[in-house]
């Protein structure tokens, strides 16, 4: 008979994800004393203590200053899910492997999954929603011309990863099209049509 | 006796089936609007988090969760009914308990305080090694079938006729190949995982679930429940992929219903990553030794196979029945089956189940035919296709075969590019090769009932209880009505996503657009005779003169004689006119057919050195009776490519031997093809007017069937090597080459 404790390093069930979301969040959290005034610390005996207590703090989210309440260990993702009713951004992998979560800090594209929301207080927070309204941006356009999308799951990580790579590039060639957009995953397939999408807002010039 | 009563417009005469268009919800989805079950957030909503067994075989001895329970923010604890004290659990991730806390990082918190005592036992999950299968007493026999040309005298004995009549085939080909060929176990992998949110009003459930099913999996959170299927609605407006796992609610999703229940508060239970590829579904492995004779034209006249397969925990796996070998039938053949049990998560029906992995264990074979003959791959599938009057092949016609085959080589340049396996010229140490397969899908219509609502000021909106899993079946549904009532198909209401719905069946197998196309048809066209009757009243003319196109009815060619769509509908007076419209699954109808064929040839380029395979070009011609919505008919079979490109080359499952963990479970080690990886692809939809006209077919299976073996022949012409088991990893192509001494 053997007895397991869950989730420690070294068990099969341990993951850099849990080390993010829950029992390791200590590592981070000793930077965020400073914003978590009402930190307090427990559970030193068993393994990585818990850094805990809520604080109210603003972000500026599509060019509002929203107010959220958070933990240390709250990741933009989920206050923008649960919070602010952004429900763009996806929460497919917790490491930011699959893009899924893509975000734009300060012009940016980055993992809302992996980034802790107290971090983020005094940046500028774009997600895929300000690309759309009665007026939707040109790469929004393209994707649904190019039908570049089937279930949809992945296509607002995959919008955000084309506006910021041809914010960057925006005299891209296939080739850099093709070598430049690999963070993202799709499962039903849809490169094909994202590669015609991208084609055709560089031609479009925007 | 098939309805007459309906049917489709001739090609050159529709102004919306065909045609290439945006689909409705396409900015909905991409800006991020569009609400998938994961993004429903309800007031005072509780997330749930489940703990995943850490072994792979296991019995569990206790469950401590007095420590969990008092972790601030975790409102309620569940141990699941399977992993109760004494059970024993099967494979790696089967879940244990769920926390329901106020967030998610409490939830998770809480999950890492549950103690555990699990009793270890004997783990076994190397599907691919049928002699250790064998030694831990793994493996049964799944059945077999034989099959000879000459029927055994009246004095023989039944089993001597046919080893002598095999023999004898064996000694009569001029060619014979003895081959092994496999396929590693890969995962469903949505996107979105399995899961629901659920909220009680009272004693009625509402819950928003991923499913294909809407229809169905009402009736199965009522079992589960024990309530009435009446008190349940069930909701997906959009599901983040679903490929053949998610029928059910599955436990965790009636559990989500049970928490809520206790705490009186909706709930929200997604499985997370890892959990979605341990316990939500895989496609089984397959792996295949065969010997086939062929004459001197490499027909093949003889075939005789074992194959073992397995389906995880639960067994099963690829049937060999109808699918061994793939489409080809050869006259004698001899073949059997063994399943493998293993301490792996159970299977789930995989796009085109079982036929993928057909596909690739034997029309591998084939290409290695050709290979020793010296032969063009294409000219030896050809040449087993038979005619129509003798068909040496089931599913589609040769004719359509041959026709695709002829397409999709001038698509890919075929002849140009052909060399002899092993034969082109190298550059530096990149090599190219061809390869090609075929399939075939049934895909007949399902069930569907739809109500569709016309109202006086002329919106048209229709409520079906069907599901759109990103196929465009809105969009489809919409083209449909556009044509049979002549109006704009962007302002047509299409309600579809709830079990309050008319009932549709679930979305499973290429069936769903045979379905709502022939629900729509007949309401759409029901409805229009009602208003025509109106409209032939109010001008005075026959009603059987009248046609509805450009948002007017009115006679062909005399615009005097007519009404706007509004004017018309205006006639109805002040309640909507509600047409229902149903069809039954396996009823004989001009609007709807089965069974199709499709062609897939790849272009590959392989480094010898690195053992890296890149795709070139890939080229798809399919046959799918009559097209309703173009671009996204397309998009599945771009879709479907590359998943077959992803499985082909980089997909698969990888269990520990030793403690049966399943080590690449997230996604940043399950390898999926990237946007970078996918090369050029062509489709090409085959659809002249003898295919047209059998009417709608479901598309979502065939396509993504012949990838794997297309890509592994076009891998084994480049290199005049087979690298046997797919996917195809550097490490096997290196392993390949070395063991044929090419390295
Ligand atoms: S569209 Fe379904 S995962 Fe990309």
């Amino acid at each position: 008979m053997t007895e397991s404790t869950i989730k420690g390093p070294g068990d099969p069930g341990f993951s850099r994800r849990d080390f993010l979301r829950g029992s390791g969040a200590v590592a981070a959290a000793t930077a965020l004393q400073t914003h978590a005034a009402a930190a307090n610390q427990e559970g030193q005996a068993a393994g990585p203590a818990i850094v805990r207590g809520e604080t109210t703090i603003t972000l500026q989210v599509n060019g509002e200053s929203k107010k959220v309440t958070v933990e240390p260990r709250t990741t933009l993702l989920e206050v923008l899910r649960t919070q602010l009713d952004l429900t763009g951004a996806k929460p497919i992998s917790h490491d930011g492997s699959s893009g899924g979560s893509t975000v734009m800090i300060d012009g940016k594209p980055m993992s809302a999954s992996t980034l802790l929301a107290v971090a983020l207080v005094g940046k500028k927070i774009q997600t895929v929603e300000s690309l759309g309204g009665p007026k939707p941006d040109a790469v929004v356009k393209a994707f649904v011309e190019h039908d570049a999308l089937q279930c949809g799951f992945c296509t607002p990580g995959f919008v955000m990863a084309v506006r910021a790579f041809l914010d960057k590039h925006p005299q891209a060639t296939e080739a850099e099209i093709r070598g430049g957009l690999n963070g993202n995953i799709c499962r039903c397939g849809t490169y094909a049509n994202i590669i015609q999408a991208a084609i055709a807002v560089v031609k479009g010039g925007k | 006796m098939a309805d007459n009563s309906y049917s489709w417009p001739k090609a050159e005469e529709t102004s919306a089936l065909g045609k290439r268009v945006n689909r409705i919800d396409g900015v909905e989805k991409a800006s991020g609007r569009a609400k998938y079950t994961y993004d429903i957030q309800l007031p005072k909503q509780l997330i749930a988090r489940a703990l995943g067994c850490p072994h792979a075989h296991c019995k569990i001895v206790s469950i401590d969760t007095s420590v969990a329970e008092k972790v601030p923010g975790v409102v309620h604890v569940h141990v699941f009914e399977k992993a109760k004290p004494g059970s024993e659990i099967q494979w790696q991730g089967e879940l244990i308990a769920a926390i329901a806390a106020e967030s998610d990082g409490a939830a998770v918190e809480g999950l890492s305080k549950l103690k555990i005592q699990y009793e270890m036992l004997e783990v076994f999950v190397d599907d691919a090694n049928l002699a250790a299968a064998q030694a831990a007493n793994r493996a049964t026999k799944g059945g077999g079938k034989e099959q000879t040309e000459r029927e055994p005298g009246d004095d023989d004995d039944e089993k001597e006729f046919v080893t002598a009549e095999f023999a004898r085939l064996f000694k009569e080909s001029k060619y014979v190949i003895d081959g092994f060929y496999g396929i590693d176990a890969i995962t469903h992998c949505c996107l979105e995982p399995h899961g629901a949110t659920v909220a009680w009003n009272g004693d009625k459930l509402l819950a928003y679930l991923s499913t294909q099913n809407v229809s169905g999996t009402d009736e199965q959170f009522a079992d589960g429940l024990k309530i009435a299927a009446d008190d349940v609605e069930v909701r997906c407006e959009h599901i983040g992929g679903g490929f053949g796992s998610k029928f059910a609610p599955d436990y965790w999703g009636v559990a989500a219903a049970e928490i809520s229940r206790a705490t009186g508060r909706p709930v929200k239970l997604m499985l997370d990553r890892d959990q979605e590829l341990k316990i939500a579904g895989n496609r089984p492995s397959a792996y295949l030794k065969v010997k086939l004779g062929a004459d001197a034209n490499g027909v093949i006249q003889v075939w005789d196979s074992e194959h073992w397969t397995s389906g995880g925990a639960t067994g099963g796996g690829v049937p060999h029945n109808g699918v061994i070998p793939y489409v080809f039938e050869p006259k004698n053949y001899r073949r059997s089956q063994i399943n493998i049990q293993t301490n792996l998560g159970p299977q789930r029906a995989w796009r085109a189940p079982n036929h993928p992995q057909a596909c690739a264990i034997t029309h591998t074979a084939i290409d290695d035919l050709a290979a020793r003959m010296g032969a063009d791959s294409m000219d030896i599938f050809l040449r087993n296709l038979g005619t129509d009057d003798a068909r040496r092949i089931g599913g589609a016609k040769p004719s359509v075969y041959r026709a695709e085959i002829e397409l999709a080589a001038k698509l890919m340049d075929w002849k140009a590019k052909w060399h002899p396996h092993g034969k082109g010229a190298a550059k530096g140490s990149v090599v190219d090769g061809l390869g090609l397969a075929i399939h075939t899908w049934g895909g007949g219509a399902n069930d569907s009932n739809c109500n569709l609502k016309i109202h006086p000021d002329g919106s048209v909106e229709t409520f079906c209880g069907t599901q759109d899993l990103g196929v465009g079946t809105r969009t489809a549904i919409a083209l449909v009505l556009s044509e049979t009532l002549g109006i704009p198909y962007t302002g047509i209401k299409v309600n579809l996503g709830s079990s309050k719905l008319p009932v549709s069946g679930p979305s499973g197998g290429s069936t769903t657009i045979g379905g709502v196309s022939e629900s729509h048809r007949r309401a759409a066209t029901d409805a229009l005779a009602k208003i025509g009757d109106l409209v032939a009243k109010k001008l005075g003319v026959a009603a059987d003169t009248l046609v509805a196109a450009n948002s007017r009815i009115g006679v062909k060619g005399q615009p005097d004689k007519s009404l706007s769509w509004k004017e018309a509908c205006n006639l109805i007076g002040m309640r909507p006119l509600e047409v229902t419209g149903s069809f039954k699954r396996g009823t004989p109808s001009p609007l709807s057919n089965s069974t199709v064929g499709g062609v897939q040839m790849a272009h590959v380029l392989v480094d010898k050195d690195t053992g890296v395979v890149k795709i070139n070009k890939f080229v798809a011609v399919q046959d799918m009776g009559l097209v309703v919505a173009r671009k996204q008919a397309e998009s599945q079979i771009y879709g479907a490519i590359i998943m077959g490109i992803a499985s082909a080359l980089f997909e698969q499952r990888i269990a520990d031997r030793a403690s049966g963990a399943f080590l690449n479970s997230e996604l940043r080690d399950y390898k999926l093809a990237r946007l970078g990886d996918i090369g050029d692809i062509v489709v090409e939809i085959y659809e002249p007017e003898s295919e047209r006209s059998r009417g709608v077919i479901g598309l979502g299976e065939p396509p993504v069937i012949s990838p794997g073996a297309a890509i592994s022949n076009a891998v084994a012409n480049a290199l005049g090597v087979r690298v046997p088991v797919l996917p195809l990893t550097p490490q096997r192509v290196l392993e390949a080459l070395q063991k044929a001494g090419r390295a």
